[in-house]
């Protein structure tokens, strides 16, 4: 066993479940503009959200660590005016990874919302329900695995995230060491038993949440049915 | 009680068109809306129920201005009081008969009694606490139009609710919807497409082709059933008669007569199915 083994699976965890709890918040209200928007902007917002699908991470890793450096106007005013530096921080690994995971969960929601029969909704509206109402009593409950669906996916996806943090965060243990960069390092060094150690883990993580995902859709779509 | 007159662009086969309909409704009245499909049939209920916009008009409903174009005035749906009956009827999948109907009811005084009357009215209550999905086209139809009156609206509107039903089905819940006509004092306004529906219920029929009004008035009555007789010129394998009628014209009937004598037939105008 790795020694800083425990520390560095927390800090993994902490980082997926951090991202996954807020991009459900962000992404929530993003995937509803872009599911029942009709504006004229809406490919140029879909291409944006889906940009994190086709670049390679370092490149967002690279733009964020400019960005959150005294050498652009962004990160000079989160250091000077607000006293908040990301780079390095576990904070700035989070703000990376709800970049680098954004499309994992707004696009499940948004074809969840895309997949409700819009009769559903518009009967809502006609018995005199708001639209929050409607998202939540209505929309919500009936596109259950779609939520699971962004949920899991965007955990997993964080858990194996490595060129956005290495860029923004480094290595530095306890602060910004998860797994997946513990990997490389340890190879680096030429320890592959340890090495071997996280990236079982990882494995057996993701394996067991998938497993879980499509045993859920499966029960869930029997209930309904 | 209704009054509007609604104009909006109309994507049809024919090309674009525009639907232009003018009409006032009494209180109490049932109008069917018929024509064939692309006429602007639907489109004109969504109009009138606020999930669409018109391109200009007014809607007047008793004292409260749905629409006005030249006042920019648009109620929303939510602030209109209608009860909307969907061809697919819409229920909400995650929730049982009762549920859909307390969802709807919410808010409005004797909610719960309110509930409970309305499913012993429609024949629900044995399948209150079922959901949508186990229950038949009929029994999803009867749950969508006490959904609909649960918020106990003025103003019914029905897109082809009964068209995806089997006949005694049908048959059955156009009694329903009479009933529930007269008992809720609604002004209802149903679209179909079936001719002895439209007679059975309706007050007036508006025929639309191609977004025009081809004519209003009260449904013309189908023929009754004649009485004609007929001779039997020959028997047809499996007990079928072969029959001439007094203008010439040969049928095949099911029956016994031996050839040469004169049957009584009844002729019947079959409604469309």
């Amino acid at each position: 066993m790795p020694p800083d083994y425990w520390q560095t699976l927390r800090l993994t965890l902490a980082l997926a479940a951090c991202t996954t709890a807020l991009l459900l918040v962000l992404g929530l209200p993003l995937a509803y503009a872009l599911a029942y928007g009709r504006s004229r902007f809406k490919p140029l917002a879909e291409a944006v959200v889906s940009l994190p699908l086709v670049l390679p991470p370092t490149v967002i890793g690279f733009y964020l660590l400019v960005a959150f450096s005294d050498s652009s106007a962004l990160g000079r005013f989160l250091i000077e005016k607000l006293g908040v530096s990301l780079n390095f921080t576990f904070p700035g690994i989070l703000v990376g990874s709800l970049v680098y995971s954004l499309p994992f969960m707004v696009q499940p929601l948004q074809a969840g919302f895309g997949q409700v029969p819009r009769s559903l909704r518009e009967a809502a509206y006609t018995l005199g329900k708001s639209r929050s109402t409607t998202l939540w009593r209505v929309l919500l409950p009936n596109m259950r695995p779609a939520l699971l669906n962004g949920l899991v996916l965007t955990f997993a996806h964080t858990l194996g995230e490595f060129g956005v943090v290495l860029m923004i965060g480094g290595s530095l243990p306890g602060t910004t060491r998860v797994a997946s960069i513990a990997i490389y390092d340890e190879v680096q060094s030429l320890h592959y038993a340890q090495a071997n150690a996280y990236a079982l883990t990882l494995l057996g993580v993701a394996f067991v949440i998938l497993v879980a995902l499509y045993w859920f859709t499966k029960r869930d779509a029997a209930r309904l049915s | 009680m209704l009054d509007f007159h609604l104009l909006k662009a109309l994507h049809t086969a024919a090309g674009p068109r525009t639907l232009d309909v003018r009409l006032t409704l009494a209180p109490g009245e049932l109008l069917a809306i018929s024509g064939p499909s692309g006429a602007g049939k639907t489109t004109l209920l969504r109009l009138l129920a606020g999930l669409d916009r018109p391109d200009g008009g007014f809607i007047q409903a008793e004292n409260q201005a749905w629409y006005r174009a030249e006042s920019r005035q648009w109620l929303p749906p939510q602030q209109r009081s209608l009860g909307f009956v969907f061809q697919d009827y819409a229920l909400f999948p995650n929730m049982t008969v009762r549920e859909n109907l307390a969802f709807a009811a919410a808010g409005q005084p004797q909610a719960e009694r309110n509930i409970s009357d309305l499913l012993a009215s429609l024949e629900l209550t044995e399948l209150a606490e079922r959901r949508p999905a186990v229950l038949s086209g009929g029994q999803q139809q009867r749950v969508a139009l006490a959904r609909a009156l649960a918020r106990r609206p003025r103003l019914l509107l029905l897109d082809e609710p009964l068209s995806a039903l089997d006949l005694p089905t049908r048959l059955r819940l156009q009694q329903v919807l009479a009933d529930v006509h007269r008992q809720f004092e609604l002004t209802t306004i149903l679209i179909s497409h079936d001719p002895a529906e439209i007679t059975r219920l309706a007050d007036r029929v508006l025929e639309l082709e191609l977004g025009q009004v081809r004519c209003v008035g009260p449904p013309v009555a189908t023929a009754a059933p004649a009485r004609v007789l007929g001779r039997v010129v020959a028997g047809l394998p499996g007990g079928r008669l072969l029959v001439q009628l007094p203008g010439g014209t040969k049928v095949e009937v099911s029956g016994t007569a031996g050839v040469g004598e004169e049957i009584a037939l009844t002729i019947g105008v079959a409604s469309t199915l």
